[in-house]
């Protein structure tokens, strides 16, 4: 193991170091897996203009981006969460995301209420039966604790409960959809750009998984947007110190560019008309 | 004019050993100060956060967001991955090492034992990308679980460390003389008891080498496993169901622990522990040689 890991530690060196080299015309993201699909969509929009500048993008999680900025190793940090206890770090609100209860769709349970949803994801209900659906053993799919959408969905939705911990544990949006869409009796939590897909004009969840509606409300933009439906978070980019011209020029792409931010399941920041602490 | 070709000799020689002493010098002090890394950061959880040793080893509750840093859960599922490789894995592969040491044709061996070492190259990724894809469907249709969990790890793993056992295992056979064969079948001993009463025992302290490497290689594999194991850091309750390992939990968590944070602490503290049961397992490979010389 240690071998592998110093390998990978030196080969990742070796290809950051020429990107960090000339930082003057490149820009490195890093984070959140939720926030992942926009910052590339706009990565290579960004490019097409500028073919000056070089971006790239990778995942890693909420709290890989705030640790990965906060030690200069990237000059963006993507986070669903926000970094306390980094007092260097500056916010970029750059959208909103939602985020959908997602299940293997032969359960049939289409709705839940949030008191449901808190006793499946504490382990005290463990038959879909139970909440008026087929007789399928819940299987909870969690993300591990660097995920920043584990973070939203247990303020939102657990309080001060923990979740159960164990059915499994996946550590990205992508590889959350593969394992809901296999499991029988699987539950979990993704963002919407995981869940949801841009076809003619609306959205549609993807194949293979259903969603969950909470106290009858779906998870929809519109639903987001108005304060109905729970699960939802600003996506941060964070900069470590006042952003450099290229990246404040990218940022702002980022949060203005609605055609993109819309057909990736994203929110415009200025069509919220509640807060976070109306949640 | 001898005297100048021997002075030359003695320069290059001396140049030789300088790169020598100064490669081996380096290589030790990396060693060290990699081992004296870990241990000062391995130990931080303890002196810094002021945890107990005791919780560290034997508490179930894993949760340093709350204050919990109990590694039991990981240290449980290491042990029974690896300790399902060695029973299922470890007499295969002495059957298979001693197979090709004494009965298989010449053309089979010779045949075989590149073949086998292929296997050993085969990144660990893809074993547990093949886990992933074949093992655990065919687990969870078999039986209604998940799929995901400890028997799906100890499978790959037994797979993973057949290379190495066969191929220790049949070194250690050939190296034994010829004439104790031979000393066998003139006492008119079959081929079967040559091997299990004259082979084997002979063969005993490289086979026990074998064995124990396969427990090196098996309790360090993360990413193989990480890929079926299910990562539930809680108590493993069965076969079929999600656990966690050192190695593994180390690769999900290490990424998001925040600098000198409780978990960044715990991580550490697991690195150093496998560190220590490596050094534990040389110790036994050297003990286990010496026996037999």
């Amino acid at each position: 193991m240690s071998r592998t890991a110093l390998a990978a530690l030196f080969l990742g060196a070796a290809l950051v170091a020429p990107t960090l080299a000339s930082a003057d015309s490149s820009l490195t993201a890093a984070g959140s897996t939720a926030l992942l699909p926009l910052v590339k969509a706009s990565a290579e929009a960004y490019q097409d203009k500028h073919p000056d500048v070089k971006i790239s993008v990778t995942g890693g999680g909420s709290r890989v981006g705030i640790t990965q900025v906060a030690a200069k190793a990237v000059d963006l940090g993507d986070s669903d969460i926000l970094a306390k206890g980094y007092p260097d770090l500056v916010d970029h609100r750059v959208a909103v995301i939602g985020f959908s209860v997602l299940t293997h769709p032969g359960i049939n349970v289409k709705n839940v209420t949030k008191r449901q949803l808190q006793d499946i994801f504490a382990g005290k209900i463990t038959n879909w039966k139970e909440v008026g659906g087929a007789d399928v053993k819940i299987v909870i799919i969690n993300r591990p604790r660097s995920s920043g959408t584990r973070a939203v969905f247990t303020q939102t939705i657990m309080g001060n409960t923990p979740v159960n911990e164990s059915g499994l544990t996946e550590d990205a949006t992508g590889t959350v959809i593969t394992a809901v869409r296999t499991t029988p009796g699987a539950v979990s939590y993704a963002a919407f750009s995981g869940t949801k897909r841009f076809e003619n004009g609306r959205y549609e969840t993807v194949e293979g998984i259903s969603e969950l509606a909470i106290d009858g409300v779906a998870p929809t933009e519109e639903n987001v947007e108005n304060g109905k439906y729970p699960i939802w978070s600003y996506e941060h980019i964070y900069t470590n110190g006042v952003a450099s011209k290229d990246a404040s020029r990218f940022l702002a792409f980022i949060s203005s560019n609605s055609a993109i931010i819309h057909q990736l399941g994203y929110i415009l920041t200025r069509d919220m008309k509640v807060s976070e602490s109306d949640r | 004019m001898i005297a100048v070709k021997a002075s030359k000799a003695h320069r290059t020689e001396s140049i030789a050993l300088a790169v020598l002493r100064s490669a081996s010098g380096f290589f030790i002090v990396s060693i060290a100060l990699l081992i004296g890394y870990l241990a000062v950061e391995g130990t931080k959880l303890f002196t810094v956060d002021h945890k107990s040793v005791f919780e560290f080893l034997f508490s179930p509750s894993f949760a340093p967001d709350q204050g919990h840093v109990g590694a039991l859960p990981f240290i449980l599922g290491s042990l029974f991955v690896t300790g399902f490789a060695i029973a299922v894995g470890g007499p295969f592969g002495v059957a298979v090492g001693v197979f090709f040491a004494e009965l298989a044709p010449k053309r089979v061996a010779s045949a075989m034992k590149p073949a086998i070492e292929v296997l050993v190259g085969i990144p660990s990724v893809v074993y547990g990308w093949l886990g992933l894809t074949l093992l655990v469907p065919l687990i969870r249709n078999a039986t209604g679980s998940t799929g995901f969990g400890l028997l799906a790890a100890g499978i790959v793993l037994s797979l993973m460390i057949l290379p190495t056992v066969v191929s220790l295992t049949e070194d250690a056979v050939k190296v034994v003389p010829d004439s104790l064969r031979e000393g066998s079948l003139a006492l008119g001993a079959t081929r079967w008891e040559t091997i299990w009463r004259v082979l084997l025992p002979a063969a005993s302290s490289g086979i026990g080498v074998a064995i124990i490497l396969g427990i090196a290689r098996a309790i360090g594999e993360t990413l193989a496993i990480q890929l079926v194991l299910g990562n539930a850091p809680v108590l493993p309750t069965g076969l079929l169901s999600p656990a966690s390992a050192l190695t593994s939990e180390i690769v999900m968590d290490m990424g998001g622990a925040a600098q000198n944070s409780l978990l960044q602490h715990t991580l550490f503290s697991m690195a150093f522990l496998l560190l220590l049961i490596a050094m534990g397992l040389i110790v036994l490979v050297k003990l286990v040689t010496r026996k037999a010389t």
